[in-house]
């Protein structure tokens, strides 16, 4: 336990620092028994709980409560098993994403979902906040690659969601507490899916002199009835702060890049790769380098993987966005980006999973300058509504935690909310896991003024409002 | 019919306290325990609603028939991947999640709950509510549309539902083999842990069958890699999706029992099909259910009685009091009157 503020102070904020808040205590727990006991006093108390992994979250998900105590589950580092017959993993939350793709090397297997920050991020922050990564839209996100989670309601009762055996019966809880950004349940186990890793894989680095040509070449090729391993956009401001950090060898003259990614035996990669090259011909690219080898490919994907840290060093500070749009919508958001780009007077590159249409527009400020900082959530506010507007969503894979929790109030409506809240109390009825995040209540919503009017009435009006 | 209608039997229903039984075509009847209430007839609720190739996502209305929509999807060259079971030509899309049933391809593919993007839903008090969309990745929200996957309509009426589609794959080929039991488990799972396009197996009786799907090259590697004699593949693989294949026409209670995969034979009576790499063995047998069940859980598996005359236990493998609390306050947020297919899930609910 860490009580002094010297110590408990690191745990002040996530990777959204934007928002910080000392914990009163940070709990470090070692074993389940540690865990349970935890929960259990902080239930007699009602005292809240903030469960933590890494911290690498980007939506404040686990700041911490001024009244309560931090879990940290960085203890819980040890991979249990890997069962290489089964192909599946058995680790404890604090292990590391890329660890569990080292350990089951030897294998030739490897676990699927990769977010940026795979070398830092842990497991259970992948199951709170539903993560994917670059290769989401072959291999699926978290919940399609987690099968059993172990862990404890906040009364501290031992609960345990899906199974190694396929389709689990009962409710599908565990895709409930998949993304429920650590509200439902604190995970202390974790089985996950490991792939036979591919035998090969290549990745056409793809230039265009317009941003709309390379959304459309992203169409096109799924239109072709390809479903490459890997499909991201990266615009020239980006490309541009990428080459200066890491030297990935992008085209800088290009608007927009693709890189698509093939992946499977040789045979079949040299097939895709063609088919990719020619339906990339037919919508206008400007230039295509394919990977040599794989130190090229990695290099190509190095500038992709680091393009966060790489912004981070043209700005004091930037705010990375995360709305999801149908991919055919792509042009409209770069334009309307463009606009706010304009009216805020604050540069954004964007870099986007192209083949998911998820976006990350980085906002650059300085968050030492009070205005920059107002006007770059002005900003993102803006851009979070006009992809709900555009049929998207707020968050693909970063969570709303603290960070989207007014645009929740857009996103539904009351009726749903209240259905959130039923959710969360049906696992926590004391509200006393990582609360006020994520779902925001009525109350809260009616003083954002942004609350979802249907047929011009305003619902529940009969709150207060200021 | 339109959802105003749907909302309002549905409030009488509630106003009422009187059960109601949700029902698409009637082709899943058997599945769960024995539906109870006043049918309320999902079909004339119907249409696709949008479709869009190059976005993977199509979104109906519950009442659309599953073969209207297989056949919309054939036209571009896509399909829904999982493989769902139609058990008739009557079987809806909106029963087709609300059963949560996949196929032969559920080992490669995934299974339906996987591809669940969104969907509106009219809860016990008869409001409609949107959960997920029609993007791929959404984490705004908990997850309710995935878990009405399989929520055999207890949690309300599925009204409208957005499911991720795929390309077919380029080309498929089948090939059959003679192995008995344990040598066919341990080369399923040797083989699951390359990277070989196998995209269904079926043993039965001595003989395994594969299907390899993928790009041309891939599935001609392969093949010469595994060997064993071709077969004409898709009769087959639908008589096993269908369920029309002879091992199912027998007399006894038919098991869906699932385990991992590479678990040993479970050494119960009767006769069996074993599919998903292992994951999946159906059982034909006699056995009292506490025998098949008790074995099942041994190997860390769960055992659902899945067809039978009438069925002597419980359809689903009975959940430890926690889970069965959580799924009752689930249940009571979602459908405070209790009107939804009660019982068909779990007898507590």
């Amino acid at each position: 336990m860490l009580w002094e503020e010297e110590d408990t102070r690191p745990y002040e904020c996530d990777g959204l620092t934007a928002y910080r808040q000392v914990p009163m205590v940070v709990a470090l727990p070692e074993t389940e028994e540690q865990v349970q006991r935890v929960l259990q006093t902080c239930t007699a108390m009602g005292v809240p709980v903030v469960p933590r992994g890494a911290g690498t979250g980007l939506s404040g998900g686990a700041l911490p409560p001024g009244n309560g105590v931090l879990l940290s589950m960085a203890k819980f580092m040890r991979i249990l098993r890997v069962d290489s017959r089964a192909r599946v993993a058995v680790v404890q939350p604090g292990v590391r994403n890329a660890a569990i793709s080292e350990a089951a090397a030897p294998y030739g297997l490897y676990y699927a979902p990769d977010p940026s920050s795979q070398i830092a991020c842990t497991i259970g922050g992948n199951v709170a906040e539903n993560s994917g990564g670059v290769h989401c839209l072959k291999y699926g996100l978290t919940v399609h690659n987690v099968v059993r989670v172990r862990g404890f309601t906040m009364r501290g009762e031992a609960i345990e969601l899906g199974s190694e055996a396929p389709d689990a019966p009962g409710y599908d809880l565990l895709a409930l507490a998949i993304g429920s950004e650590g509200m439902l349940i604190v995970v202390t186990e974790v089985a996950v899916k490991l792939l036979p890793r591919p035998q090969c894989a290549r990745v056409i680095m793809a230039s265009f002199d317009d941003v709309g040509k390379a959304g459309q070449a992203v169409a096109d090729v799924i239109a072709a009835g390809i479903i490459p391993a890997g499909l991201e956009m990266m615009d020239q401001p980006a490309t541009r702060a990428v080459e200066q950090f890491v030297g990935a060898g992008y085209d800088l003259e290009a608007a927009a890049i693709l890189l698509c990614e093939s992946d499977g035996t040789a045979e079949e990669v040299e097939d895709e790769i063609a088919r990719m090259q020619a339906v990339l011909e037919r919508s206008g690219v400007a230039r295509m380098t394919v990977s040599r080898d794989e130190a090229e490919r990695l290099r190509f994907w190095s500038g992709r993987k680091a393009a966060f840290p790489a912004v981070g060093r043209i700005s004091p500070d930037y705010y990375c966005m995360d709305g999801t749009i149908p991919r055919k919508r792509l042009g409209e958001i770069l334009q309307f980006i463009a606009q706010m780009e304009a009216k805020y007077g604050l540069r954004c590159p964007n870099v986007f999973h192209a083949g998911d249409g998820n976006l990350h527009p980085l906002i650059l400020f300085d968050a030492n300058d009070a205005d920059e900082l107002r006007r770059t959530e002005l900003f993102a506010a803006e851009v979070l509504e006009k992809c709900i507007e555009l049929g998207g969503t707020i968050t693909g894979e970063h969570g709303v935690g603290v960070e989207k929790i007014n645009q929740m109030c857009v996103q539904f409506q009351p009726d749903e909310l209240e259905m959130f809240q039923a959710v969360k109390a049906a696992f926590d009825p004391a509200r006393l896991l990582n609360p006020g995040k994520a779902v925001p209540t009525l109350a809260r919503c009616a003083e954002y003024g942004r609350m979802h009017v249907r047929g011009g009435k305003l619902p529940h009006a009969e709150l207060p409002r200021f | 019919m339109s959802l105003q209608t749907l909302q309002e039997r549905i409030r009488d229903a509630a106003g009422r306290g009187a059960a109601l039984r949700l029902r698409g075509g009637g082709t899943k009847d058997f599945y769960g325990n024995a539906p109870r209430g006043e049918v309320l007839d999902t079909r004339a609720f119907a249409g696709i609603v949008s479709y869009e190739p190059t976005e993977l996502v199509v979104t109906a209305r519950c009442g659309t028939l599953l073969s209207e929509l297989d056949a919309t999807l054939a036209e571009r060259g896509q399909f829904l991947p999982f493989e769902p079971p139609h058990f008739g030509a009557g079987a809806t899309f909106g029963g087709c999640i609300a059963a949560g049933l996949s196929g032969p391809r559920r080992s490669s593919a995934g299974a339906l709950r996987d591809y669940v993007l969104g969907a509106r839903l009219i809860d016990g008090r008869g409001r409609v509510l949107g959960f997920g969309g029609q993007v791929m990745k959404n984490v705004a929200g908990y997850d309710v549309s995935r878990l009405l996957a399989g929520s055999l309509g207890t949690l309300g009426l599925i009204a409208e539902a957005s499911l991720k589609v795929l390309p077919r794959p380029p080309s498929e080929l089948s090939l059959r083999f003679e192995m008995p039991e344990e040598r066919a488990n341990e080369a399923l799972n040797r083989w699951a842990g390359q990277p070989l396009p196998i995209s269904a197996s079926a043993w039965h009786d001595g003989e395994l069958h594969l299907r390899l799907s993928g790009a041309v090259p891939a599935v001609r590697a392969a093949a010469e890699k595994l060997g064993g004699e071709r077969t004409e593949g898709e009769a087959f693989w639908t008589s096993i999706r269908e369920q029309t294949a002879p091992f199912f026409g027998g007399p006894e209670p038919l098991w869906r029992i699932a385990v991992p995969p590479p678990t040993p034979p479970l050494g119960l009576a009767g006769n069996q099909l074993i599919e998903w790499g292992g994951g999946l063995r159906w059982l034909r047998s006699d056995a009292s259910p506490h025998i098949v069940r008790e074995a099942v859980q041994r190997a860390k598996g769960h055992a659902t009685l899945f067809r039978a005359a009438a069925k002597p236990a419980a359809a689903f493998a009975p959940l430890d009091p926690v889970l069965m609390r959580v799924h009752r306050e689930l249940k009571a947020a979602f459908d405070p009157a209790g009107i939804f297919n009660p019982g068909r899930l779990y007898a507590e609910m």
